[in-house]
This record gives structure tokens, sequence and C-alpha cells, in this order.
């Protein structure tokens, strides 16, 4: 037998059927679904009359529109957002799948619940009506995004069609230098990519440097695959993911856990397989990197410059230069003098424990810049009740931190939490788009202790400095 | 489905890099629970200034393209967030065609879900496309999807690939949801290996 990637082995366990031309249908085993992205779906399938084919693998939650300010449950909804919240609260209790409503504590963003619960485990298959469903890659799962109509699709028949994508290795070899996280290394793959660099792949990220990583810090590199341009991001399984996954309330028991622990050990790719296309980065090589731009492939170390123009070719010139005059940033400008409005913490990216311990690390006895607008938003309720055990949201209350209830917040701005025209947001989410935290807000994407060092100077800072 | 079949209209051109689906349809107009009614609001960060009035140079608001019905775009067209929403207002402004050099691949996806046809031709064939759309409205491209081809204003045909059940689907508006669940008993029996070999899932 030909050797296989470990996208190839999740894919072949998963088909149902594969039609002469290519097109296949693949079977999955969870269906994550939030508020803003299903209801189209729910309605289509009342109107044909159509079950969820499978409840007990769907799991429901909102988290991109509600709110994180601590009088949610009295309010501070407005109308649209409630009317969406309402709705996934009827689709799931008319169709019968779990759910975890706003008032629970284990409500969160769906990518950092679905892994808290145990729901996400090693092998499967994985989507959401969200493109940063490859969060859950990191336990070695094959996990992507889906549209609205393929949600309907999935909820109807367990399915989807698909066409296979083409392998991709990203190997990060050796190690990382303090002040680099996993953050860096997802933002500088994507710099070396370009934001169409992983279009119709699957990457495989590997390597001493992805080994080393905690199974947060993997969330954190798998996550960001997307804005590579890869559906799907994953890593092989191993101790550590074994480890996270033992003993939370979805995961296998007993019998089953050593079963499911016998299959987890093949999730490998077989020496010798082949991949369409190889990228290398040393893991030495890596810096605490920021994004200048509106794409996140504007990335550079902190210690670089802003970029002109003219340094890019083709289609990128003009589009820098886009970037550069909605960002209002001068060509030349060292990037660690540019000063900053906001900090943002939070985010399916850098919303887990581990992100907050880094920038309650740099954070603690310290006070944010005077002026500045600062909020922690914690992925999931559980998470917040984490970090308020191990004392790190008083580290951030007392550096002058808000200290949030979970949810997407600031990441996309559908709730209240968003920037004004000119504002300028260090943030540790995925996307630096145009608007994107808010129409005219201007977003540097960079790690949690990153995030953490610029809430201090009040500008773009190398956290290395803070150490 | 709406069905894709052959269109002759105004191709509106757009040769930005990198346009992301939250430049489509930003998030505030992700918080409706339809799929209708979103075409006045997209690209709307682009098309009106602050207090909501268009902005005449944007080019969908200019009088040549305010009827366009096919997009020329750049590469890495429909970049960024899942938001099907993103389709669904190109498709409600009165767009069913969109050709760029390359496509990010959930939207892509979208589009065919949709009746919208996705396109995608090398660098210099969207340039020659692009220079026909500048011409504005007297120049009208056709786009045939049975025969793959496209028309441009000067006579020119140009072929272009397209998958071949995607394709079958949009010629006939199929719901592919149907065409699924004609394979029920395969599903089954792929549900029945399943709980055999790996219960636990």
């Amino acid at each position: 037998m030909s050797p296989k990637t470990l996208y190839d082995k999740i894919w072949d366990a998963h088909l149902v059927h594969e039609a002469d031309d290519g097109t296949c249908l693949l079977y999955i085993d969870r269906h994550l679904v939030h508020e803003v992205t299903s209801p189209q779906a729910f309605e289509g399938l009342r109107m044909a009359h159509r079950k969820v084919r499978a409840p007990d693998k769907t799991i429901a939650v909102p988290d991109h529109n509600v709110p994180t300010t601590l009088d949610r449950a009295s309010g501070g909804m407005n109308e649209e957002s409630r009317i969406q919240v309402e709705a996934l609260d009827k689709n799931a209790r008319d169709f019968g799948i779990h759910y975890y409503p706003v008032s629970d504590v284990r409500q969160g963003i769906v990518h950092i619940i679905g892994p808290e619960q145990g729901w996400t485990q090693p092998g499967m298959t994985i989507v959401c009506g969200d493109s940063h469903t490859a969060t859950h890659g990191a336990f070695g799962a094959l996990a992507h995004g889906i549209g609205t109509s393929e949600v309907e699709h999935v909820l109807a028949t367990q399915t989807l069609i698909q066409r296979k994508g083409k392998n991709m290795k990203v190997e990060i070899t050796g190690h990382l230098r303090p002040g680099v996280t996993a953050k860096d290394i997802t933002l500088s793959v994507i710099g070396a990519t370009g934001t169409a660099g992983g279009t119709g792949y699957v990457i495989e990220y590997c390597g001493q440097a992805i080994r080393d990583l905690s199974m947060e810090g993997r969330m954190t590199v798998c996550n960001m695959a997307i804005e590579g341009g890869a559906r799907a991001g994953l890593i092989a399984p191993d101790e550590k993911t074994f480890e996270y996954v033992k003993g939370r309330p979805h995961a296998p028991k007993g019998a089953a856990w050593e079963a499911a622990l016998a299959y987890w050990r093949t999730l490998f790719s077989d020496e010798h397989a082949v991949y369409d296309k190889v990228l290398t980065i040393k893991g030495e090589d890596i810096a605490p990197v920021v994004t200048w731009g509106t794409s996140p492939e504007d990335v550079l170390p902190i210690t670089a410059s802003v970029p002109a123009a003219s340094d890019f070719q083709g289609g990128k010139v003009d589009a820098a230069q886009r970037s550069l005059d909605y960002m209002g940033l001068t060509p030349g400008t060292p990037l660690s003098e540019i000063a900053i409005d906001t900090v943002f913490i939070g985010s399916c990216t850098n919303g887990r424990i581990e992100d907050l311990r880094a920038a309650a690390a740099i954070l603690k006895g310290k006070k944010i810049k005077d002026g500045l607008r600062a909020m922690v938003v914690p992925g999931s309720g559980l998470v917040r009740a984490q970090a308020e055990e191990e004392g790190l949201a008083d580290i951030f209350i007392e550096a002058g931190f808000e200290w949030r209830l979970a949810g997407c917040s600031m990441c996309l701005a559908m709730n209240p939490d968003q920037l004004s025209p000119g504002e300028r947001c260090a943030a540790t989410s995925n996307r630096n788009f145009e608007g994107r935290q808010g129409r005219g807000g201007r977003t540097h994407l960079l790690s949690p202790a990153m995030a953490a060092a610029a809430a201090i100077t009040g500008h773009l800072t190398d956290v290395r400095d803070l150490m | 489905m709406d069905k894709f079949t052959k269109l002759t209209g105004v191709a509106a051109p757009m040769p930005m890099i990198n346009v992301d689906t939250d430049m489509i349809i930003p998030k505030q107009f992700l918080k409706t629970i339809k799929r209708s009614g979103l075409g006045v609001n997209l690209f709307d960060e682009m098309r009106y200034d602050d207090d909501g009035k268009e902005i005449p140079d944007f080019v969908l608001n200019q009088p040549a393209y305010r009827e366009a019905e096919i997009l020329i775009g750049g590469d890495n067209f429909g970049c960024g967030s899942s938001r099907e929403h993103a389709p669904w207002a190109i498709k409600d402004f009165g767009i069913s065609c969109v050709i760029a050099p390359g496509f990010a691949d959930i939207f892509f996806n979208n589009c065919f879900k949709n009746g919208i046809l996705p396109i995608v031709l090398p660098q210099d064939t969207v340039d020659i496309l692009m220079k026909d759309a500048e011409k504005g409205a007297n120049a009208r491209m056709s786009v045939d999807l049975e025969a793959q081809t496209i028309t441009t204003s000067d006579g020119e045909v140009i072929a272009f690939e397209v998958d071949a059940f995607k394709k079958h689907c949009l010629l006939n508006g199929l719901d592919d949801i149907g065409l699924t669940m004609e394979r029920a008993s395969e599903i089954d029996a792929f549900e029945a290996k399943l709980q055999a070999e790996r219960p636990w899932a």
C-alpha cells in the first residue's frame, strides 16, 4: 500500500461514496453550530420537512453576537441579535441537539468549547459554519468551515459533498526563542505563503517546534490555517493530545477510551508520504511579529519598519498602498513606534487559558498606559472561571483591563465591542481586514504577550524588552 | 436553487486582490435570519460614506455598472469568513457570475449553492476581460455554462473549466441535499460500520 498522509487517512476513513468524477460524499462526526450562520439552514429543514439526521453529533452555542459585558443577562443585546440567539434556542430545542445557552457557564466560543467539552477528538471530521473551524485540527481531526447551505446539508444528511484537497506540509524545525509563541508561528507561516498560498490544500503542521507546543498553542496555529487560504490545518495527535482529551465530559471512557486510544495512535503521516507542497521554517528564525496592513499576510517582525507600496509587485502594489492609506501609516516608521488606542485579548485564536497566562505574566504588577482601552474576553465561561481561580483576572483588573464574559466580541465586532473610525487596536484575534473590528477601525494582529506589552507602553512593543 | 445557464450582461471591473467577505458584506448585516435583501448592502463600506451616501467613484455606483450582472475580480477573491451572506448579497444585487484568477475555497463553494457561477481563469485572460469590462455599459459579455465559454464584447471567445458535478447542479438548479438523500442507504451502511469500528465517535 502506498504511504498516506494523516489527511489521506482521515479522508479515507470517512468516505461514504466516491463518484467517477472524484466528487465524494464524506461522513461528518461532529457538527458545531452557532447563531449567525445557522438560522437559514434550520429554516430550510423546516420548509422541506426534514429532520436533523444525527442530533447527538450536533452541538450548538451562541457566541458571535452575544454581549460580553457583565450585565448581559439583564439585556444589552440589540433586537436583531436577540432574535438570532432566540432562534438558536428554539432550533436547538425543536431539533433536539446539544446546546450551551448564554446562561450556561460552559458557554463560549464554539471552537474553544468543542475541545473543552471533549467533543473534539483525534481522527474525526468536524465542520461548522465558521471558517475558524480549522482550530480543531490541532487534535489530528479534519476540521473546516462551511457555508450555510452546507450547514443545512450536514444537518439533513450528516455528510458533505467534497472533493479531496491537496497535501501541504509546513514544518517548523528546532526551537522557538524566548518571547516567541504559537501566534508568531502561524502569522509567520501566512507571511511566507501569502493568504492564497494554501488555497486547495490541507496543511499538516509538523516539526520539533510544533511538537513542543501545548494543545492551546497548537489550536492557535491551526486556527489561522484559513488565513493562509487552507480550509483545514492539522497536527498529528500525540501523548499531549490524548492527555488533553482524557476525562473531558464527552471523551470516551473505560474500554471505549482504550479502543479509541489504540486507533488514535495510528493517526500519523506514513514515512515517505508524498506532499504536493512543502514549506520549512526554522523555529529559531521566527521573531515576535505584528501585522501592519489589512491582510493577515502583511506580517513583519516587531523590529522592522512599515514598508512602502513600491516594496511589492503585481496586484500587491495597489493593495499595499490601499492598506497604508487605510491604516494611516507612513513607510519607514518603525513598527514599535506605532501608538495604539485599544488592546483586545481574546477570540478563538487566543482566548484560551494559556493565552491569558502569557498576557498576565507580562502584566503582573504593571498598569496599562493612561487613556488606553483594554479588554480581556475569555474564550469560554470555564476559561474565565479558571483564570479567576489562578489569580489572572486580578492581574488584568489591577492593570486596568476590563474583565469580560465569554464570546467572539471584538474579533468580528458583531456585538457592541467595536472600534470607532480611526481607532487603532492591538488584537490577539485573526483578521485585520478593513472594517473587521468596526468601520474605519485599524487592527494590528499579535500574540497575547505582545498585546500585553503594547497595553503597558501604549504602542506596539517588542515583548522581549519587557521580559 | 436558481439555475444558471446563459447570461449576457454588463461586467463590472474590480481589479483589487484579496477582496474578503467582510468587504463583500460587513458583519452588521449578518444579523438577519433570512437569505434575501442583502444586495443593497453589498460592498457596503466601499459603496457608502459614513452618512450612508453613495461614494460616486465606487464601481457599482457608476452609471455604467449599476446593473452589472458579472463581476471581474482580482486574485484570492472571497477570502476570509465563511459567511454565505457574501454570495447571497452578490446574487441579490443581481450579479450571477464572478470571474477571477483565483477564489478562496469556501466562497467558491458557496457560490455554486446559490446559482452563482464563479470562473477561474489565468491572470492574463482575466486582464483581457477586465479591459473589456472597463469599456462600460455598452460592453456586454456573454457567459454560456453549457458550452463553457465567455464571449467578450468584441466577439472573442474564451473557454473555461468547471467541475462536472457542479456544472450539472447549476444548469439544472438542483438541490444537492435531495441528491445526497438518495444515498441514504449508503449513509446508513457507513454509520453501521462506524458504530462497529469506532463506537466512541
